[in-house]
């Protein structure tokens, strides 16, 4: 019996907000837009890391910023293929290093081997190969760094959208308020594999989110994180706010934050006083046009949604 | 040298890349590569073969997964079919310009629709283009060697390059064939364990599949070209160092009696076993009849095909596959173009065959002799046709 992932998490080397690491394996210099949440969260991923981990990357912002050939800004190995396939690729070089470790032709049994992609390339064109890896066990680490559209290619929705959001392909106009759908929930997908390890973190929680991929990085078999990443490009916020945007979407319980450890749920952040969604929903103006029923419509939805939580989190 | 057993040809390929001491497989099934993965699974399973294989959920993670592999230095196997590999496409490019010598077999099947399970060269010609190496087998000795053959190309330092072995479905896929098998002291004298020149290692950081900006991407592609072009010595050279060793000498093009011949069949894998029974007979009632058959299609060996070519009058082109531009097969359009640049003027007709397991048989390449002859004669307009269509 492989041990259990509560077991395997309960010595991890925890982070201290007083002794955050200073390792920056995804360095500066890269290309993002001036208060990128995506590459914040990506950074503070890296920063829990270290050096001994390769990276597969999905194409997207994440990848475009950070490879301009001849430059780059890893200071790790870090492997792009396509947009899809990060899971596949990471399930490659995670069975690659496994069978040379048992025939001695190499002795590196310590790497950790990290995938991951934007929304898109997770819950949408993604959501096949990252299932196949989940399913088949590979010991890795998938992080869907979530801004909640297609970036790269100039802000169109995805099934991560969520409802209402103007994209450049869910435009509000006369018979449309926008986004039409509500958001894909990936992370009850990822835990639905019954995989060792399943989180949702955001940036603004930093210690959270490292101590997150700490632990997913230590259990035995798949771990999935999904991070709440905000665009300031493509949500039409201000750069110098997207840090209190992703505390907001916290604090509205629009995006909880909880862990699923062998598949027990837990709330990690239990958001005694939530604020109404109107606070997060007016900060960005790809929420402007949203009427007072449709905010209302938002807040009874996520209202539900945490009451929903709650039920999972009592098993 | 090993002795002689009769064995399915698909469960010769596994045993080669059992003998090659792979370390990752990365499959998906699809007809009529199935035997190849199964027997790769099983040898796995019995302890016979020290490798992960890794059942993905497709062929486009097969495709991924191999990346992987190969990206972390792991020597890498995997196979397909037809739609498997129309799946594989996108990242078959990739794999090229990372230079990974993932190693493939496919067992060549029509590409959908009419979706069809049997025999041709629909997907071969679909990843023509595709950057990799590619062989293509007539019998299942053929395929065995040219397996670890493929190995010893790939991951040759000149070259690292990913590469196919073409094998026909069911027609030579599931046939059972007398094969001489090599022994494992026998495989290491000529295939060595892989180490790669650079690989995914956190003790060596490298960015692997970077952002090509229009300053570089010309480049890219260039050095690429120049990759694959020049791989065809190594080629060569493998080939010859396996016959020194083991007694089978290969070349990129098999010519069969064409010494004095006036009318010449150009074909592609497998069924030029049957166009040999119909040449033998013919030469029997005295015609000058002789075979041209590319071993090697990528890269496409110009040069031998010239040679080969430069005393024929009449030029019989037979495809497996057809290319919907209204133009014939797309094997004629590159022996085509190979002749214009040498200057030779045969009479060339394209013959489309075998389509989507459309039996060939002896009768049929007497016919197309015959027409071509006779074609040549009138000095009729050489229009290329689909041999045996039911009007
Ligand atoms: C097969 C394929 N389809 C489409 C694209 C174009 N494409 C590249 S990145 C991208 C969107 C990426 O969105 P996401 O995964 O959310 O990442 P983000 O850029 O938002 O970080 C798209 C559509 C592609 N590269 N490959
Ligand atoms: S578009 Fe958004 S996700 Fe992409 S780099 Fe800019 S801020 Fe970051
Ligand atoms: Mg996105």
């Amino acid at each position: 019996m492989m041990e259990s992932a509560a077991e395997a998490i309960r010595n991890y080397e925890k982070i201290k907000a007083s002794k955050i690491p200073r390792v920056e394996p995804l360095t500066n210099g890269h290309r993002a837009c001036q208060g990128c949440g995506e590459v914040l969260a990506l950074r503070l991923v890296m920063k829990a890391l270290g050096h001994n981990v390769i990276v597969v990357s999905a194409t997207g912002c994440m990848e475009i910023i950070s490879s301009p050939y001849p430059q780059t800004a890893w200071e790790v190995p870090w492997l792009h293929v396509a947009f899809e396939n990060a899971a596949a690729v990471a399930s490659g070089v995670e069975a690659a290093y496994k069978v040379m470790n048992r025939k001695g032709k190499i002795n590196q049994p310590d790497v950790t081997f990290l995938a991951y992609g934007g929304d898109g390339g997770t819950a949408d064109i993604g959501l096949q190969s990252l299932s196949g890896a989940l399913e088949r066990g590979h010991n890795f680490l998938y992080v869907c760094l979530d801004n909640e559209a297609y970036m790269n290619t100039g802000i169109q929705r995805s099934s991560s959208t969520p409802y209402g959001a103007m994209t450049t392909t869910s435009p509000p106009g006369k018979k449309s308020i926008g986004q039409m759908t509500w958001k894909k929930n990936v992370a009850a997908i990822a835990a639905a594999h019954e995989i060792p390890y399943v989180a949702t973190a955001s940036p603004a929680f930093h210690i959270d989110l490292m101590n997150k991929v700490r632990k997913g990085a230590t259990v035995k078999g798949p771990a999935y994180i999904h991070i709440f990443s905000p665009c300031p490009t493509g949500w039409r916020c201000d750069p110098s706010v997207s840090v209190e945007v992703a505390r907001l979407v916290v604090q509205t319980r629009i995006f909880p934050l909880y862990e699923v450890v062998d598949g027990k749920w837990r709330l990690t952040n239990k958001v005694k006083h939530p604020k109404p969604v109107i606070e997060y929903l007016k900060t960005q103006r790809r929420f402007r046009h949203l009427t007072e029923k449709e905010i209302n419509k938002i807040q009874q939805r996520v209202d539900k949604e945490w009451e929903d939580l709650l039920k999972r989190c009592e098993y | 040298m090993g002795k002689r057993v009769g064995i399915e040809v698909s469960l010769a390929v596994s045993h080669a890349v059992m003998l090659a001491d792979v370390d990752v497989i990365a499959a998906y099934p699809i007809t009529p590569q199935t035997h190849i993965v199964e027997h790769l699974s099983e040898l796995v399973a019995d302890g016979l073969l020290d490798a992960e294989f890794i059942p993905v959920e497709s062929e486009h993670s097969a495709m991924s997964t191999s990346v992987g592999a190969s990206a972390a230095g792991a020597r890498t196997f995997t196979a397909t079919s037809s739609q498997g590999l129309a799946l594989m496409v996108e990242i078959m490019y990739i794999a090229s310009s990372l230079r990974l010598p993932i190693v493939m077999a496919v067992a060549n099947r029509a590409l959908s629709g009419p979706i069809s399970i049997w025999n041709d060269h629909g997907d071969m010609m679909l990843s023509r283009d595709t950057g990799w190496i590619q062989t293509v087998a007539e019998n299942g000795q053929e395929v065995f060697d040219l397996v670890l053959h493929a190995y010893r190309v790939a991951e040759d330092p000149r070259v690292m390059l990913p590469m196919i072995v073409n094998l026909d479905g069911f027609t030579l896929s599931h046939m059972i064939e007398p094969i001489e098998f090599l022994s494992q002291e026998e495989v290491n004298k000529y295939l060595r364990p892989y180490r790669a020149p650079i690989r995914m290692d956190p003790e060596n950081p490298i960015t692997m599949g970077p952002v090509g900006m229009p300053e570089v991407y010309t480049e890219a592609k260039k050095a690429q070209d120049e990759a694959l072009k020049n791989s065809k010595k190594v080629i060569i050279e493998a080939w010859k160092e396996f016959g020194d060793l083991f007694g089978r000498y290969y070349s990129p093009v098999e010519t069969y009696r064409m010494e004095d011949a006036e009318t010449a069949i150009l074909i592609l894998g497998s069924l030029a076993e049957t166009a040999m029974t119909a040449v033998d007979k013919m030469r029997d009632k005295g015609k000058k009849v002789g075979i041209i058959r590319p071993r090697l299609f990528r890269p496409f060996p110009a040069d031998e095909i010239v040679e080969a070519v430069k005393n024929v009058k009449n030029l019989a082109v037979i495809d497996r596959a057809v290319a919907l531009n209204g133009m014939g097969g797309p094997l004629s359009f590159e022996i085509r173009s190979v002749l214009y640049d040498a200057n030779l003027h045969p009479y060339l007709k394209n013959y489309i065959a075998g389509l989507g397991g459309r039996d060939v048989t002896v009768d049929d390449f007497s016919d197309i002799v015959s027409d071509i002859e006779s074609c040549a004669q009138k000095g009729v307009k050489p229009e290329y046709t689909i041999v045996n269509v039911r009007e």
